[in-house]
Parts: C-alpha cells; sequence; structure tokens
C-alpha cells in the first residue's frame, strides 16, 4: 500500500510537471520529448489503476505512432519558433485567470463529490472483470462481443484518417518525370523506330 | 494513505487545467496548441480509466480506447493540415490564418 502510494505520487508528480514543461519550453522539439514523457508518466499511472493493456496501449500507440509523428512534423516544418514565441507574456494574465478558475472549480466540484449509495443498483449492467482473468482478456471479452460496433467505428475512424492525411498532403508537381505504364506498354514499333535509308557517303 | 479515486481525479483536473492553460499561453504556435488538445484527451482518458477501475465496470476501459483512436486520428489529420498550410503560407502562425476571412 505506502508502496502504491509512493509510486502513485512519483508518477503524478513527473505527468504534472513534464505536462507544465510541454507548454512552457522554448524548444517544440524538447515540448514533444516532454510530452513522451507525460504520456509514459499516464501509463505508469493506468498500470498502477489495474489497466493494463490501456498503458500498454499508451505507450505502444501514443509514444510509438503519433508522438514520434509530432516530432517528424516538427523537425520537417522549417519555422522560426523564436518568432512565434513573441507576445508570449502577453495572454499570460488571462490564460492563468481562466486556469485557475478551472482548477479550483474542478477540485470543488471533486471535493463535494460523492456517488449516490442507491447509483450502485440501477448502473446499467456494469461489466466486471472476473477475478481470475486478466485486464486484457477481460477487456478483449467485452470489445469483441457487446461493443464489436463500436470497435468496428474505431477501425472506420483509422480509415477516414489515413485516407484523409494521404488526400490532403498528396500532390503532383508538374514537371516531374513519371513512369507511365499505359503509354509504355502502348508503344508501337513504327512510333517508336524510324527506318531511313542513307547512301552512301552522304550522311543524313 | 490510501490512494483512491479522488486522487486519480485530481491528477486528471491538473492535467486538463495545463493544457488549457498552455492553448492560452502559446497562442500563435499550432504545433503546441494540437499538444495541448492532446494533453487535455490525456486527462479525460485518466479519468475514465480511474472511475472504470474504482466502480469495477470495464466498460470506461472501452471509451478509453474509443478516446485514444479519435485522438490519434485527430492527430494525424490536424498535422496534415499543418503540413499543406505550411506548404502554402509557409508559416504556421495563428493569426496568419486568414485566408477565408472568417
Amino acid at each position: 500500500m505506502v508502496l502504491q502510494a509512493v509510486f502513485f505520487y512519483l508518477f503524478a508528480a513527473i505527468a504534472v510537471a513534464s505536462a507544465f514543461m510541454v507548454i512552457a519550453a522554448r524548444n517544440p522539439v524538447h515540448s514533444v520529448l516532454f510530452l513522451i514523457l507525460a504520456f509514459f508518466n499516464a501509463a505508469g499511472l493506468f498500470i498502477l489503476i489495474g489497466a493494463e493493456f490501456l498503458a500498454m496501449l499508451l505507450v505502444v500507440v501514443y509514444v510509438g505512432a503519433v508522438m514520434v509523428l509530432f516530432l517528424f512534423v516538427v523537425m520537417m516544418l522549417d519555422v522560426d519558433f523564436v518568432e512565434l514565441r513573441q507576445g508570449f507574456l502577453q495572454y499570460l494574465p488571462v490564460g492563468a485567470l481562466v486556469g485557475i478558475v478551472l482548477l479550483v472549480e474542478l477540485l470543488l466540484g471533486l471535493g463535494a463529490w460523492v456517488i449516490s449509495p442507491d447509483l450502485a443498483g440501477t448502473l446499467p449492467a456494469p461489466a466486471p472483470a472476473a477475478a481470475d482473468v486478466s485486464n486484457i482478456r477481460a477487456l478483449g471479452e467485452l470489445i469483441y462481443t457487446r461493443y464489436i460496433l463500436f470497435f468496428q467505428m474505431a477501425g472506420l475512424v483509422l480509415l477516414v484518417a489515413m485516407i484523409g492525411s494521404i488526400v490532403l498532403t498528396l500532390r503532383h508537381k508538374p514537371g516531374v518525370k513519371r513512369q507511365n505504364i499505359a503509354t509504355q506498354v502502348g508503344r508501337t514499333r513504327e512510333a517508336a523506330v524510324e527506318v531511313r535509308k542513307v547512301e552512301t557517303g552522304k550522311g543524313i | 494513505m490510501e490512494i483512491g479515486l479522488s486522487h486519480y481525479l485530481s491528477v486528471a483536473a491538473i492535467l486538463f487545467t495545463i493544457g488549457i492553460f498552455g492553448i492560452f499561453l502559446n497562442r500563435k504556435n499550432v504545433i503546441i496548441i494540437l499538444m495541448s488538445v492532446e494533453l487535455l484527451m490525456l486527462a479525460v482518458n485518466i479519468n475514465l480509466v480511474a472511475f472504470s477501475s474504482f466502480l469495477g465496470d470495464l466498460v470506461g476501459q472501452v471509451f478509453a480506447l474509443l478516446v485514444l483512436t479519435v485522438a490519434a486520428a485527430e492527430a494525424a489529420i490536424g498535422l496534415a493540415i499543418l503540413v499543406v498550410f505550411y506548404r502554402n503560407r509557409g508559416s504556421i502562425a495563428v493569426e496568419d490564418v486568414n485566408m477565408m476571412k472568417g
């Protein structure tokens, strides 16, 4: 129990600190790296709470794919980030005001929050994990049976995202030579070869 | 000291606030704004997983899975739009985004 508390505070503190560094770092590459650190610590929190599959998903999908995509784009765009930092302090007061109001509201809401005791019976068929089944197996038994439609919808969302980003970024530059297989195959001997009769000693 | 549901919710609330704060603080840099949105989604996911675990209902984790999917799709499309915008304008400053005169 003590060890759990220690690890909770460790993960939570690093996650919050690195999340703050994400928005405060001068270099966007550092921001992405701090975001990766925040996601790793959130995965640690997920493991503490017993959601191993989502933790691994966060590390593999998020850190492995999405954050690398971010890093790729940040490094690919040749932007003067110092210029973008101009007026950084201009929005600080209103941002701090909104942030503090939001945080106070959220924490006050958490402080006064309690689950109604008669709610437990009215929950629409909660899906508890069986005691002797691992988290991944329990989740799989739920996803592939009752929530198969949502699972396939998630796949469709990813498909749309993939096609959309390809359509958005694909471009054909004029003046670039490309292989056109139809014209290549459609060439005939008459179009490609010209036979000239050259008289001896005269040239063409 | 027992770690309860409210601890996880507090962490999520702080992360959410940092995300909102980041959007205000980096008004000019679209990349940081996208990263702040990722932080918001992370906070929401922590909330969903915490409730799922403490209420003994696995559906919350299924929902967190869907949120993760949507967040990944959003990041991919957002970055694609960013790349196209940079190609057209040579800048990613938010105040340059005025081609539609909105």
